[in-house]
């Protein structure tokens, strides 16, 4: 796994600013450890990074950036418990300054145990709601501010920091545990953890705001914060196989769009997919193959493998798609798997075959991807009315700017 | 240590399961209490009689003024509940995992405010 390239320029403020993108989970998560108070490690982290703001420009970055806001940002939680401890002598994280590691020299701190795993599965706990485990993922371990978080997802201020609040007062008055799940939750747990980065991705990658087409920096911070997890837990395979998905979609997305309307896979430039992010996709798929263990994730990724690998939309690879769709609907029998599975079959086996296998699939008379997909399989049949149709609910029911007008040119393509 | 309430929900007029799904039942939750008692999670636990047979009490202004029924209007009422000792709140959902499952019905989990 490669870190990102430090390239820290001479304005002080990037480099605070660049460090603060890179280092504000592990400061915040090795503090939420030190201290068990969210809020507190919030705190002085913020000082902490005020103060390197103050001092950096003069002095130059640390060597170790990290391991010198975590120090400081201890030192400033130390100090405000002392002075509150002596105001309240029953005060609970009293007994967190006597086992106190000393006040040790900043510098000399060569290095800062990573505890941000722990803090992930804090923040993605399954007694938290859905939203809420995003909001906080984005808050203490991407380090995106509350107006941030609420920007990229459509609501306003207010409500987004009384999510946070209530998220990160649940935490502590249930005593939400920060811990590595036992082995024998750590299935089900991770799951749910790779299921919130999914879903940032996914909303930074097809947003289903009616105002935006794209917002890339959700996606970026999605591969950002599941490359960090693949680094914390290399040996899971599902980890792998979802940032390999991640990777390989973001690859595409230089040629998804043509002025503000959606290109399909078919008609995409592949000259303008990124080939980094396809090699290092492919390059993941392959590791996840050696280890034998697939999940939903690697199979997806295997899938977005085939689709890279092609050099044209002709030369895919159906017959080695469609049977990886088979082996998802084994894993996860779900309507959208059949979906993509009956798309494959249309494309190894025909139209009508694909059309066949569609409308066997029941319950997504009213997904926007369902109707998009049975239009153009009504329209290569010559079904032309019957797509048209098809194609008007497909535009009523997608709720993307971009999509809606791709499928907009379909309808008139079928109408003139 | 943490303490929790773990309260069991049921919808009310639903019909009773036969006597003898009800006796296998009854067993169940007593081999769960024996298990928390043993593992030193127990403090306190009861079933309950049904929600027709609670009065509000309102001593707000000096004098009790009684309502006939239960507080909330509502077909989700307690029906019994649990207090346990437990390390965390993963430790309490694995009791109420196994309590849900011995009483066949729904088990919130609430944390106590923690001792003063």
């Amino acid at each position: 796994m490669n870190s990102p390239e430090r390239s820290v320029g001479d304005d002080p403020a990037r480099v605070v600013e660049q460090v603060f993108r890179e280092e504000y989970g592990r400061v915040v998560a090795a503090l939420v450890r030190r201290f068990g108070d969210i809020e507190l490690a919030e705190d002085v982290a913020q000082e902490a990074f005020v103060e390197a703001m103050r001092r950096w420009p003069g002095s130059g970055p640390p060597p170790k950036p990290g391991a010198w806001l975590t120090t400081t940002a201890r030192n400033r939680a130390i100090d405000r418990l002392r002075r509150e401890s002596t105001r309240d002598a029953r005060h609970a994280q009293a007994a967190m300054l006597i086992d106190d590691d000393g006040d040790v020299d900043p510098m000399s701190l060569s290095s800062v145990p990573d505890e941000r795993l722990r803090l992930i599965f804090t923040c993605c706990h399954p007694a938290l709601g859905r939203d809420a485990q995003v909001a906080l993922t984005l808050r203490l371990l991407g380090g995106l501010t509350t107006a941030e978080i609420a920007r990229a997802f459509l609501v306003d201020e207010a409500a987004m920091a009384k999510r946070l609040t209530r998220s990160k007062a649940k935490i502590k008055a249930a005593h939400i545990p920060y811990r590595v799940p036992p082995d024998h939750e750590l299935p089900s747990r991770l799951a749910g953890v790779l299921a919130t980065l999914y879903l940032v991705f996914n909303e930074g990658y097809l947003p289903s705001s009616p105002d935006t087409v794209v917002r890339t920096d959700l996606s970026a911070e999605a591969i950002r914060l599941t490359r960090v997890l693949a680094g914390l837990m290399p040996d899971e395979p599902e980890v792998l196989g979802l940032l390999a998905l991640m990777l390989l979609t973001e690859a595409r997305r230089p040629a998804r769009f043509a002025e503000g309307v959606l290109v399909t896979l078919p008609d995409q430039d592949r000259s303008r997919w990124d080939a980094s992010l396809v090699a290092e996709g492919h390059r993941l798929v392959r590791a996840c193959l050696r280890r034998g263990r697939p999940g939903p994730y690697q199979i997806q990724a295997a899938v977005n493998a085939v689709h890279t690998d092609a050099a044209s939309a002709e030369n895919t690879d159906w017959r080695q798609i469609a049977a990886l769709y088979d082996q998802l609907f084994a894993l996860t029998p779900t309507p959208v798997v059949a979906l993509n599975r009956a798309v494959a079959v249309a494309e190894r086996d025909g139209a009508a075959a694909g059309l066949a296998a569609l409308e066997a699939v029941d319950g997504l008379a009213s997904y926007h991807a369902y109707q998009a997909a049975r239009a153009d399989l009504l329209r290569r049949l010559g079904r032309e009315a019957e797509a048209a149709d098809a194609y008007r609910i497909a535009v009523e029911l997608s709720a993307n700017p971009a999509e809606r007008a791709y499928l907009e040119e379909r309808l008139a393509g079928l109408e003139e | 240590m943490p303490k929790y309430l773990l309260s069991v929900w049921s919808t009310e007029g639903e019909a009773p399961p036969p006597e003898d799904e009800m006796q296998e039942m009854f067993a169940a939750v007593a081999r769960f209490n024996d298990e928390v008692r043993e593992e030193g999670a127990w403090v306190f636990a009861g079933g309950l009689h049904p929600a027709d047979t609670a009065t509000v009490v309102d001593g707000r202004g000096g004098e009790a003024v009684t309502t006939d029924g239960p507080f909330a209007e509502s077909k989700e009422q307690m029906g019994g509940f649990w207090v346990v000792e437990a390390p965390d709140l993963d430790a309490a959902i694995d009791l109420a995992r196994r309590g849900s499952a011995a009483c066949r019905g729904q088990v919130e989990v609430r944390p106590f405010q923690d001792d003063v």
